[in-house]
């Protein structure tokens, strides 16, 4: 469904991203696992086309999209759900996820999807006329992924969902996450929380100072001594 | 007169010239919003705006038709010039260092200006704006024409659709969100660029009108007349916070009646100076101006 190959990175001088070359098949939860600083983030950013690429390509959707403006790409249906949640504080619950749905014209099947986003957050049908920026860290991380799947994606790319929540809203985030999965939403997580990605993905790659440094199944790097010792704590 | 049926006259002229300032006022508040650009262009805009409807009145010969057919065009030449100014002068410098796009947008101010003067069928001199014959209405002591219901008829017309688009159109949210953030924009499938023209045209289609307004209350014009009002309706802007709509058209109608009442009732060479000294105190007690939103810095 998606393919990076050898994905080449600059900012100014500094070379973020060396050959980062991963696959992501239908129907997969894939992660990217790695320390702050280690390029998760580029990776994902240079995906939505809004960092450009030194050298490398993008192929999704057996389609090239390396070089492709970002809002063109989520016509294809490659949407992410940025770090930090990035919600638009000035908008109402409600207007954020219209903002999630601007590529579609379908009305009618927008409407459904509403409802089918207020039936999963509750929350955010008692908030809906409330401004974004009022809401609690869990309520926008859930409005976050509510606008992403107003726009109906075929592969969601999360960027540090657990981030700044508290241990019982990440329990819920990643119960969410694998629920859309089960939807038939391919998805492409990143976190720092490795153990919770490692629980729930089928596979993963481990990125380190800009380079992919291992790969395999999630569960068997769960038990990998040396993936024990660098992300899950020993 | 008495004091007060001064005060109400000063009142109402204030209203209309602050509506024209609150037009021009709402295109450099709704600029800045989204792309962080203090579009010092935007007075000469009037100015094309009010030359365009002077040629379509010209050729047409005065007529309530030939005003509406003036604004008509005059909206959509400055609506179009808008666009090219954005995507030839500004856009380059989207990620520039913000003061690089601030001395292109003077200078495309100045070539505005000098282009006008050089043209031959604009040139130098003042030429007097046709106006429709002028009539005045008694309200007891006070006087209102119709050219100033005229101007504030428009003025608060516009404002309402503006309002409408704003908060309740698709392209009117997406302005706020990429007003917001544009890289969350961008990744919601939202045409950045497409949004920013956009927002370039709405505040040029006001600026027209107010180029139209404004020369039909004070009816001249010439290729530096829209330096003053541009100004004043920066500082409007300004005033009310500037990136905040309600603050631009707030801004301009208090502006526009301090400056009558100080020509009223104080002198009439001091009213600019009462009118920045007001922007200075606001300034100096709320940095962000009346309605403006606290600066966030985002990471």
């Amino acid at each position: 469904m998606l393919e990076v190959k050898n994905l080449n990175v600059f900012y100014g001088n500094i070379h973020a991203l060396f050959d980062v070359s991963f696959k992501v098949e239908d129907g997969e939860i894939i992660t990217l696992i790695g320390a702050n600083g280690s390029g998760k983030t580029t990776t994902l950013h240079s995906i939505s086309g809004i960092v450009p690429l030194k050298s490398g390509n993008v192929v999704y959707d057996d389609a090239d999209i390396t070089g492709i403006e970002p809002h063109k790409i989520v016509l294809g249906g490659l949407v992410q759900v940025p770090e930090g949640r990035r919600i638009f504080a000035n908008l109402t619950v409600q207007e954020n996820l219209e903002m999630g749905a601007y590529t579609r014209t379908d009305a009618s099947e927008i409407k459904r999807d509403y409802d089918v986003v207020f039936t999963n957050f509750p929350r955010l049908k008692e908030r809906r006329k409330q401004q974004g920026g009022t809401l609690s860290g869990g309520e926008q991380q859930m409005l976050a992924i509510g606008r992403a799947l107003m726009s109906r994606p075929k592969l969601l790319l999360l960027d540090e969902p657990s981030m700044g929540l508290a241990p019982v809203l990440v329990d819920e985030i990643f119960e969410i996450i694998q629920q859309i999965n089960k939807n038939g939403v391919t998805i492409l997580l990143v976190e720092q929380n490795a153990y919770k990605a490692l629980s729930i993905a089928d596979r993963a790659y481990i990125l380190e100072t800009g380079r992919i440094t291992m790969t395999g199944n999630a569960a068997d790097l769960k038990n990998n001594e040396s993936v024990k010792k660098a992300y899950l704590g020993g | 007169m008495s004091f007060f049926g001064q005060l109400a006259q000063q009142t109402i002229n204030g209203l209309a010239l602050g509506s024209i300032y609150a037009l021009i006022a709402l295109g450099y508040t709704m600029v800045y919003g989204i792309v962080k650009l203090i579009n010092f262009a935007h007075g000469d805009i009037l100015m094309i705006g009010a030359f365009v409807g002077y040629f379509v009145l010209m050729s047409m010969g005065m007529s309530w038709y030939a005003l509406l057919i003036a604004f008509a065009v005059s909206m959509v030449v400055c609506a179009i010039m808008g666009i090219v100014i954005e995507r030839f002068a500004y856009r380059p410098l989207r990620d520039a260092p913000r003061i690089n796009a601030l001395i292109t947008a003077i200078a495309v101010s100045l070539i505005l200006e000098n282009g006008a003067r050089v043209i031959p069928f604009m040139g130098p001199n003042p030429r007097e704006y046709p106006v429709l014959k002028n009539a005045t209405f008694s309200l007891g002591s006070i006087e209102i024409s119709n050219i100033q219901i005229i101007v504030i008829v428009v003025s608060v017309a516009l404002m309402i659709v503006l309002n409408y688009i704003v908060n309740s159109t698709k392209i009117g949210k997406a302005m706020r969100a990429v007003s917001f953030d544009m890289k969350a924009s961008a990744l919601m499938g939202i045409n950045v660029n497409f949004v920013i023209s956009f927002t370039f045209a709405l505040g040029s289609v006001l600026a027209a009108s107010a180029g139209i307004l404004f020369s039909s209350a004070y009816p001249q014009v010439e290729p530096y007349m829209g330096i003053m009002p541009g100004l004043k309706a920066f500082i409007a802007a300004v005033f009310g916070g500037i990136g905040s709509i309600p603050g631009a058209m707030f801004g301009g109608v208090i502006l526009g009646i301090a400056e009558t009442l100080t020509k009223g009732f104080i002198s009439s060479q001091l009213s600019d100076a009462v009118v920045f000294g007001i922007l200075i105190i606001v300034l100096s007690v709320k940095p962000t101006g009346l309605m403006g939103k606290n600066v966030r810095e985002k990471v």
